[in-house]
């Protein structure tokens, strides 16, 4: 057998890390946002059929960014798990925290094991809870970390951008109208601080929604619903006075 | 058991297999032992509750499935108010006779079957393709019903395709029909069946569906001992569930008992119920 060439481990894991985060960076972002009645996700996704938020279980949504056969190996992966547990012991005993706490193992396991790719993923798990004060956002990059978020989160591309606009202008209790406008304006920046418009059609919308009579509280919102969503905020915002749109520029 | 993490916690490799879409074929590659049909069965007959009488009927528009409320463990009566049928998924029920522990189980995992493939797939099955599935799970309790332990369910749902109600009935060995019009399995399901013989019509409205239902579930009750009737004095009346194009719903506790509560008044005057035209 040769002699590899030495190569420290803190090279090799910066190599790892930047061939992840690369690949991450090539997919579209993604936001995950608070609003007063539970979780939404808005992404801009051309395809109809691939989608970037599913729902896992009853209140848990997953939505991810980055290499699509890698991300959807690990949704199938948690709807196993999340069924899997919920047969065994009840519905209630399925958690976001247990499965992100899963998801991060997997993750971190594959990322510092030599003789795996490392995945080129960055997941989302949400939880909607019955009171605002009981949803839970985790965010899991490539590596196996989780970090716990509140308010708003965005992953993919152009994630730190987008987190810092939204992290400025995300409050509690804004309404589905005003995140979903809040949450398109902040994907329609684009790296050099232009806006683009981006149509309804390409986005993609899903919602924990607490208000939601059946047990499972996952819905995707297409269509005619979204459309007038997004009209809805743009008469409501004729009236009032929202902060400007230009303020944050300079921090970006 | 859960989910037998190697000792890096990670997801085992079971999970990140794409291919299954099936919970219960999962459910075999990794933990076999709590699929139903693989438990190791003692010797002799075992003693267990019995769920009674469900019937089914068909109406323009939508599909009546319901059920009495009692559970039977030979002469004596286990439970008064059991409840026999469920939804499946949003457009589809079941209902189900045997031995109730089994048969809540099936359902149990019946339903997870049909959510687990509509989380992974992002479609759902088709009526038919439900129907076949509940068909395969009871074959696999064979064995079991072997013994005196049989689940012997009726299933119906809202056909998107064809947009209309469908009732599909089984046997022990999962072998599956479907019927038109009315159906009804469980020991009463004789003299239910008779009473919606006599009936049914083709263009009931949903109202008068779920009129006949609970009619068919008195007769049964009538000359069947093993069923139910409606329990005025406990507030125990049959489980009424429509499915339609909107989905499934199940009548309320005030409006199954108002349903019940109309017929055993009829009944009063005219015990045997409403007479059909002789010719």
């Amino acid at each position: 057998m040769s002699t590899p060439f030495y190569v420290s481990p803190q090279q090799a894991m910066a190599d790892r890390a930047e061939y992840a985060r690369k690949g991450i960076a090539r997919g579209r972002s993604l936001v995950v946002l608070q609003y007063a009645d539970g979780i939404v996700f808005v992404g801009e996704n051309p395809s109809r059929a691939l989608h970037k938020f599913s729902e896992i279980y009853d209140r848990i949504g997953f939505a991810a960014a980055g290499k699509y056969n890698e991300y959807e190996n690990l949704r199938i992966g948690g709807v196993r798990y999340a069924d899997l547990r919920g047969y065994t012991y009840d519905r209630d005993d399925v958690t976001a925290r247990g499965l992100a706490n899963v998801y991060a193992q997997t993750l971190g396991t594959i990322f510092s094991s030599a003789g795996e790719k490392p995945y080129e993923v960055e997941l989302v798990v949400a939880e909607v809870g019955t009171e605002p004060a009981g949803d839970q956002i985790y965010r899991l990059p490539h590596d196996g970390s989780i970090v716990d978020e509140h308010g708003s989160v965005a992953v993919g591309g152009n994630a730190e951008q987008i987190s810092s606009f939204l992290d400025q202008r995300h409050r509690d209790g804004m309404s589905l109208a005003e995140a979903l406008k809040l949450a398109v304006q902040a994907l329609s920046r684009d790296t050099n601080g232009t806006e683009r418009e981006i149509p309804a059609e390409r986005l993609e919308v899903a919602v924990l929604d607490r208000t939601r009579p059946q047990q499972r509280k996952f819905k995707r919102i297409v269509g005619r619903q979204l459309v007038r969503l997004l009209e809805a905020d743009d008469a409501a915002r004729a009236k009032t006075d929202e902060p400007s749109d230009e303020a944050p520029e300079t921090e970006e | 058991m859960e989910a037998n993490f190697d000792r890096t916690g990670r997801l085992p490799a079971a999970f990140l297999t794409p291919g299954s879409s099936s919970f219960i074929d999962f459910l075999g590659q990794h933990s076999p032992d709590l699929l139903p049909g693989n438990r190791r069965l003692p010797e002799g007959i075992v003693e267990a509750p019995h769920g009674t009488t469900i019937v089914a009927a068909t109406f323009p528009g939508g599909v009546v499935l319901a059920g009495d409320r009692r559970a039977t463990m030979g002469n004596m009566i286990a439970q008064r108010d059991i409840e026999k049928v469920f939804p499946a998924d949003e457009y589809s029920a079941v209902g189900i006779a045997g031995t109730a522990g089994l048969a809540v189980e099936m359902v149990k995992l019946f339903q997870l079957e049909l959510e687990h493939f509509e989380k992974v797939e992002g479609a759902t099955l088709s009526l038919e393709g439900k129907a076949n599935r509940l068909s395969t799970m009871i074959r696999g309790n064979l064995g079991m019903a072997m013994q005196g332990l049989a689940v012997v369910p009726l299933f119906a749902g809202w056909d998107e395709g064809r947009e209309k109600g469908r009732i599909f009935s089984y046997d022990v060995t999962g072998g599956r029909s479907e019927e038109h019009g009315y159906a009804a399995t469980g020991s009463g399901s004789i003299f239910a069946r008779g009473s919606m013989k006599k009936l049914y019509r083709g263009d009931l409205t949903e109202e008068q569906a779920t009129t006949l239902v609970v009619q068919a579930l008195y007769d049964a009750a009538d000359d069947d001992s093993a069923t139910g009737g409606p329990d005025l004095a406990r507030r125990i009346f049959p489980i009424v569930t429509v499915i339609t194009e909107e989905g499934f719903r199940r009548l309320t506790e005030d409006e199954s008992s108002a349903l019940a509560r109309s017929v055993t008044e009829r009944r009063l005057e005219q015990p045997d119920g409403p007479r059909a035209a002789l010719l």
